[in-house]
């Protein structure tokens, strides 16, 4: 990569980091204001989101989890739109019907945003049989957590998918947390990938707070499922900072832990980072961060004045 | 910090109830053990487990990873072998996870091999409080359906509390649904003594001589609060609280149908095939000569429970439902 592509592509993981980062903490700041209903962030593991979605394809797929908002917006779904769901509006992307923990955005190719944990696990498997049987060479992106991959069908799926050869990549992000249950006390190994070998899959983890590192991992792993047509597991190995749903006073959490997570904050590194080695400038970053906050400011602003979902609405879309 | 643990003759919450019901019987029974998603150290994502693991210790309350059909699993095949297994899904709207176990296990274990399965399996059903559509539902005609299976669903603190106890002795499976809408508003002073209530036996939660209103959970809140409207146009209605849906309390059903001679069916799961079809189908056969009109029903319609506040509000049955037919079966 020449300079200048670099300095776009690091542009973009940043933007992209910040921009959820900005989002979920006005949905946060807006629940404790009491203007909006409770909802899951997934504050520290943005570079989780913008690695792997930022090395897809648009005609690629993405089923994901109710931690989502770093997937939908990293993919570039529209923050007014998203927010306006979170706030159970008529202009959400799913009508208000869905709510916060489950938006879907079809156009942009997010068909499903399961919050029976594990759900898309299950589906991610016929999904990936369509696009084989229709040709395409598109991938399929698969989001869950590390709680997802203590259910049966995160076994039943992956070794299906295996079995029949489906281009699915699974991305577990082991955010070491599975809502208030730390991840050591419901698994006795550390990492989820090394269980691809077991379905003859191949499984690598990254670190999950370096949004380079993601990304690098992820178009490695795609470049594979797109030559060999079979399921990869990328395991992102991050840490959810802030609670488990808002509110969360995180009492259950062993504050050592969390400083020593924080403290490698996934955007304050990769500013660091990117500074250091000279590849933007901090009034660059400065003028992103400032952008983003414009857009979030208008996101909150066109969701709080939309409407709410008239009531026919409630028997709309039962059925064809 | 955990809370005290609440007291006999001493107000509690429907939250209250239940914790106080898993002290009392875990004390009274060391094979009564308690598994599900945080329910040990954490004690339970709405605080019914709370303080159950630093007094029974580890290996009576058992924190699981996400696995709700090994929880079930698990509980069943414990039960097998003589314990008490308390298994809580955090929203009953995962039971579904555990439904094989359910309705292929649990439900027939007796039937086919003479072993009774004495497990319960509890957790918070319903809508009202913005949970949207998989953290609102109201799973409980699935089990209601299956023979073998009890189903239990308490409106009150005192039945919370009363209605587990009498689940967790019970020697057949039985599925508890909780309403969260109601786990910290629906408080009273809880019994004196061990206040166990009964699985199939209906409660009369007002006398009223017009018309019976059938229903459980948050709709014995909703008409109760009818009641009192209705009873200022002078319209008397009666409120029987069904409190377990398998077995019905026919006996209580029928002698309150007979007497007003008008039934609704209230409740906040959907139309078609909920219990008040049910119901419906129980009072064609067996109240048919004493009714003056049709058995109506009031429910959720058809429809999934919706996120947006302005669609939930219409989702779900109210007073003002409730009431509108009871003018239209009065005026029959
Ligand atoms: C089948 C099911 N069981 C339980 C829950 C309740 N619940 C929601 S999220 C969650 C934790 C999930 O952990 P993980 O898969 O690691 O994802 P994370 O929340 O950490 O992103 C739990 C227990 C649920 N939504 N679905
Ligand atoms: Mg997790």
């Amino acid at each position: 990569m020449d300079m200048e592509s670099r300095r776009e592509s690091a542009r973009a993981l940043f933007q992209s980091m910040v921009l959820i980062r900005a989002f979920e903490e006005r949905a946060a700041a807006a629940q404790a204001e009491g203007k909006a209903p409770g909802t899951c962030t997934s504050v520290g593991q943005e570079a989780s989101a913008a690695g792997v979605v930022k090395a897809l394809s648009s005609n690629d797929l993405i089923l994901t989890n109710h931690r989502s908002a770093g997937h939908l917006l990293a993919r570039g779904a529209d923050p007014g739109r998203m927010m306006a769901e979170v706030l159970g509006k008529a202009t959400g992307y799913c009508k208000g019907k869905s709510g916060t923990l489950h938006i879907s955005v079809k156009e942009l190719g997010v068909i499903l945003t399961s919050t029976i944990v594990g759900g898309e696990l299950s589906l991610a498997t016929g999904v990936g049989l369509s696009v084989s049987m229709q040709g395409s060479d598109a991938v399929v992106a698969c989001f869950f957590g590390d709680g997802a991959a203590c259910e049966g069908i995160f076994h039943e799926s992956l070794n299906l998918a295996s079995l029949w050869n489906l281009p699915v990549l699974y991305v577990c992000e082991n955010n070491q947390w599975q809502a208030f249950v730390h991840r050591k006390e419901t698994m006795l190994a550390d990492h989820i990938s090394p269980r691809a070998a077991s379905y003859g899959m191949d499984g690598v983890t990254v670190d999950g707070n370096d949004v380079e590192a993601v990304n690098e991992a992820a178009r490695v792993a795609i470049a594979k499922i797109r030559e060999t047509r079979k399921p990869f597991l990328l395991e992102t190995y991050t840490y959810r900072t802030r609670g488990h749903y808002e509110p969360d006073d995180q009492t259950y959490v062993d504050p050592e832990e969390l400083a020593s997570w924080k403290a490698r904050d996934p955007i304050a590194s990769y500013k660091k980072k990117l500074l250091a080695a000279g590849t933007v400038s901090e009034a660059d970053l400065a003028a992103i961060q400032r952008e983003v906050e414009t857009t979030i400011d208008g996101a909150f602003l066109f969701a709080s004045e939309s409407p709410y979902p008239a009531a026919e609405e409630l028997l709309t879309d039962v059925y064809a | 910090m955990i809370h005290p643990v609440p007291v006999p003759g001493h107000e509690g919450t429907y939250v209250d109830g239940l914790r106080l019901a898993l002290f009392e019987e875990m004390e009274r029974d060391p094979n009564v053990i308690v598994l599900g998603e945080d329910v040990g150290v954490y004690g339970g994502a709405f605080r019914v487990t709370e303080g159950l693991l630093t007094r029974f210790g580890p290996s009576r309350v058992l924190d699981t990873p996400l696995a709700e059909e090994a929880i079930v699993g698990a509980a069943v095949g414990a039960a097998i072998r003589g314990l008490r297994p308390v298994a809580e899904m955090q929203f009953m709207d995962f039971i579904s996870r555990g439904f094989d176990i359910l309705t292929n296990f649990a439900a027939r274990n007796r039937y086919r091999t003479g072993i009774g399965v004495p497990i319960v399996v509890r957790g918070p059903s319903g809508g009202g409080v913005h949970g949207g559509p998989f953290h609102s539902q109201n799973p409980e005609m699935y089990f209601v359906h299956t023979p073998g299976l009890k189903v239990v669903a308490p409106a009150t603190a005192a039945d919370a509390r009363g209605l587990l106890k009498a689940a967790i002795r019970d020697d057949d499976p039985v599925i508890f649904f909780e309403h969260k809408f109601l786990y910290r508003r629906a408080k009273e002073v809880l019994p004196e003594g061990d206040g166990l209530v009964p699985i199939g036996k209906a409660a009369v939660r007002r006398e009223g001589t017009d018309v019976t209103v059938l229903t459980y959970g948050s709709g014995v809140w909703i008409a109760l609060s009818a009641a009192e409207r209705l009873a200022k146009e002078g319209i008397d209605i009666e409120v029987v609280d069904l409190r377990t849906l398998r077995p019905l309390d026919e006996e209580t059903i029928l002698a309150s149908v007979r007497r007003t001679s008008k039934c609704i069916c209230l409740h906040e799961d959907t139309r078609t095939g909920g219990l008040g079809a049910e119901l419906s189908a129980l009072l064609a056969e067996k109240a048919f000569e004493f009714l003056d009109g049709p058995v109506l029903r009031v429910t959720a319609p058809d429809t999934s429970v919706p996120f947006a506040p302005s669609l939930e509000e219409a989702f779900l049955p109210n007073a003002n439902t409730l009431i509108r037919a009871v003018r239209k079966l009065t005026a029959y």
